[in-house]
């Protein structure tokens, strides 16, 4: 005799019971004990078939191989640099894959990357103890310069990209913003100063609103009104909440 | 004689006016207020992140570190020398230690997660306040957590069973006191601190410690809600 | 310094405009101040500005005059920055930032001459009233010092004497109904230099971007009584009164929300 306590969309805190019985599966975020399936953090139900998990809607962002991340010098090393990631874990850039050009023993790294510039890049590989690489090398991988970084909920990342990047596509397109985000949850914008205050806004709302439905029409109404300027284009997808 | 009616009129087993919110320090990764009559804690939790000195570092998974700290305008008394004293680190301590048992911290090796617990107004209880707010404040941070913790205090003044000693409750001279800072995790009911001075009888702390238990099922009700006021769909 | 960040909001000083979308000399909102927040303070008061807020409160304690001014009561302001309010705060002693903060705005409120010391004073040479205000950082996303003097001449405000009992020990449960007097409600407005662009109440990052700020108390009659350069970049004097006239000109502003 199985029994789901909770529905699709609930917020459930550590503790709070999702379901009974054998039936449900326990899913991310969170565990069975006995005949129970727990919560396992605060988040949001996600059900999916039989399993149960939780969709986080706060908490740190922990690098993960494959992510493309938004990230600051903070060391020089001998062979690479030392990049802050927005997480507990710093990456290492080594030398070999800041570029696609021979880079000599020796050379002085702060031409190819000084302290305190941004860059965005990719995560190849992240080690049990958290010690993390990443390459530079690989499409749309380049040094961010010009702009502003905008720190974001990690988890709020997904709504902003939006289905095959169309909700950041929407903004660049209506505000002509280089726009760039990173999983890790930093946003780099680039663009005419009046035009990125318009970007900033647009995000704080998307993150503000993120498990509303109908979320991209409320942007698409927001960026015309700021842009006095309508959206040309094709009716965008409603998104389901990823994670 | 006895301790028949408390001194602010409450019933035996009622708490003062209680109040939780959740996301009260934006800078912060998670954060909490709670509040008790006029004590009343603010929690920040910052992590996982960083952890220096490296020494510290435990590659197996992320330590707990508390902070319990009273303003120097908390208490009704003298000023509160900035700093810390012993008490204060003693009650860091054993907060860290209510709240560590259900928090999972084996995804964050070498890291730390802080938490900060400060009292701009203290009358009794402030430990239990804190530990209240610190474990909405873990919950909000997203950290990987089993369960929710909550504290009050019970205790005996005279011959009467209470719940939620004031401050001249703790200070009663007409007959013995009995006062025990209790906190439990909110699904499984285990205790996770427990702390007491005073006199009592073996009979009177059962007593006491059942009255804590319901008390501590109305504060989750209230730190439940604030976590999910925090994020309910606009 | 962060060059780019520097950079940026000069680009955007340039255009007009800030990250937030304010104008350069414009407060954030919500701004308000808050009275008597904790009971246990002989007066309090909360402010925010934007989301930074601070809370201050004011202890009373008898103490003994300093030997030049025997008649006088004294007066001490602390700050801490709590590692709570910022992830750049750490746990310790006061570092040199919550220091400077407390002795700016204790120098403004001093010398003011707002607080009559001698009306603190109880029996000369032996006992008067130390005034021991703590400014408390809850939350910082920039312009702590703004906020901090505001807040303290709030709590200033909200201060009552608590009575002294029979052995002539302070009574500090019982909220006393004598309020302190003073007068010129010295306001602290700090003014950044960032490129040429001046601009007040920064954001955390805009802090950052920093080359010189001045904080300058003013009295309601526009008369000085404190000032403070920070940063590592001179300014000269045509700059420094461009400054001035702008933190006069906003203590203005600032000054309604005392009401």
């Amino acid at each position: 005799m199985s029994e789901l306590l909770v529905k699709q969309k609930d917020i459930v805190v550590p503790g709070e019971e999702l379901a009974i019985g054998m039936d449900n599966l326990p899913g991310q975020g969170t565990y069975r004990e006995g005949e129970k399936i727990i919560a396992g953090r605060l988040g949001l139900v996600s059900i999916d078939g039989r399993a149960i998990k939780l969709i986080p809607m706060s908490g740190r962002y922990l690098p993960k191989k494959g992510d493309t991340i938004v990230c600051k010098i903070m060391d020089i090393l001998m062979t690479g640099w030392r990049l802050d990631t927005n997480s507990p874990y710093s990456a290492v850039l080594s030398m070999k894959e800041a570029t696609s050009d021979y880079i000599q023993r020796g050379a002085d790294l702060t031409q190819y990357y000084d302290l305190e510039e941004w860059i965005v890049c990719k995560i190849t590989q992240v080690t049990s103890q958290k010690l993390v690489d990443v390459t530079m090398k690989g499409p749309g991988l380049r040094k961010l310069t010009n702009g502003t970084v905008l720190k974001v909920n990690t988890n709020k990342v997904p709504r902003i990209i939006g289905k095959q990047g169309s909700m950041v596509s929407m903004i660049k397109d209506a505000t002509g913003c280089r726009v760039t985000v990173g999983q890790n949850g930093l946003v780099y914008v680039d663009g005419e100063p009046s035009k990125e205050v318009i970007v900033i806004k647009a995000i704080k709302k998307i993150e503000a609103e993120s498990h509303t439905s109908g979320l991209t029409d409320k942007i698409k109404v927001f960026l015309e009104k700021e842009t006095g300027q309508k959206i040309a284009g094709q009716k965008v997808p409603e998104q389901k909440v990823k994670e | 004689m006895g301790y028949d009616k408390r001194i602010d009129g409450r019933k035996f087993n009622e708490m003062r006016k209680m109040e939780a919110k959740v996301g009260v320090i934006k800078r912060a990764d998670g954060s909490a207020y709670f509040r008790t009559g006029n004590t009343w804690a603010y929690a920040a939790v910052y992590g996982p992140r960083e952890l220096y000195p490296k020494f510290k570092q435990n590659p197996g998974k992320g330590i707990l570190r508390c902070n319990y700290n009273m303003l120097p305008f908390s208490s009704s008394h003298d000023r509160v020398r900035p700093g810390g004293s012993r008490r204060s680190k003693e009650i860091s301590m054993v907060t860290e230690k209510a709240l560590i048992s259900v928090l999972d911290l084996s995804q964050y090796p070498n890291a730390v997660v802080d938490v900060f617990i400060e009292l701009p107004e203290t009358e009794a209880g402030s430990r239990c306040a804190g530990i209240t707010a610190a474990a909405m404040a873990l919950a909000d941070a997203g950290l990987a957590m089993k369960d929710l913790v909550a504290a009050v205090s019970v205790g005996r003044v005279d011959d009467k069973i209470l719940v939620d000693l004031d401050y001249a409750e703790e200070a009663y001279e007409d007959g013995p006191v009995a006062d025990i800072p209790i906190a439990m995790t909110a699904n499984t009911g285990k205790v996770t601190l427990l702390q007491m001075d005073g006199l009592i009888s073996k009979e009177q702390l059962n007593e006491a410690l059942d009255m804590g238990k319901s008390s501590l099922k109305e504060i989750y009700e209230l730190q439940k809600k604030a976590l999910k006021d925090k994020y309910k769909v606009v | 310094m962060n060059r780019d960040l520097r950079n940026h909001v000069i680009k955007t000083l340039d255009a007009g405009v800030r990250s937030d979308g304010r104008k350069a000399l414009e407060f954030r909102q919500p701004m308000s101040v808050e009275y008597g927040v904790t009971t246990t303070a002989e007066g309090s008061a909360r402010v925010i500005i934007g989301e930074t807020e601070v809370m201050v409160g004011v202890k009373v304690e008898l103490g003994r005059p300093y030997p030049d001014s025997p008649n006088q009561g004294t007066m001490m302001v602390g700050a801490e920055l709590l590692p709570m309010s910022s992830p750049e705060f750490e746990s310790g002693p006061p570092s040199i930032q919550a220091i400077e903060l407390a002795r700016v705005v204790d120098r403004g409120i001093r010398e003011s001459k707002s607080i009559d010391f001698k009306k603190l004073c109880i029996e000369p040479g032996e006992k008067v009233w130390t005034l021991i205000i703590d400014i408390i950082s809850i939350n910082d996303a920039g312009n702590l010092f703004d906020a901090a003097s505001l807040g303290a001449l709030a709590a200033l405000k909200d201060f009552r004497f608590p009575n002294l009992d029979e052995d002539g020990n302070v009574v500090h449960k019982i909220k006393g109904d004598k309020v302190l007097e003073f007068e010129g409600e010295p306001i602290e407005v700090t003014v950044l230099k960032i490129g040429k662009h001046f601009v007040v109440d920064p954001t955390s990052n805009e802090e950052q971007a920093v080359d010189a700020r001045l904080t300058v108390a003013v009295l309601a009659n526009g008369e000085l009584c404190a000032m403070q350069k920070g940063g590592e970049t001179p300014l000269n004097q045509e700059e420094i009164m461009k400054m001035v006239d702008i933190a006069i000109e906003k203590t203005n502003e600032l000054r309604v929300l005392l009401k």
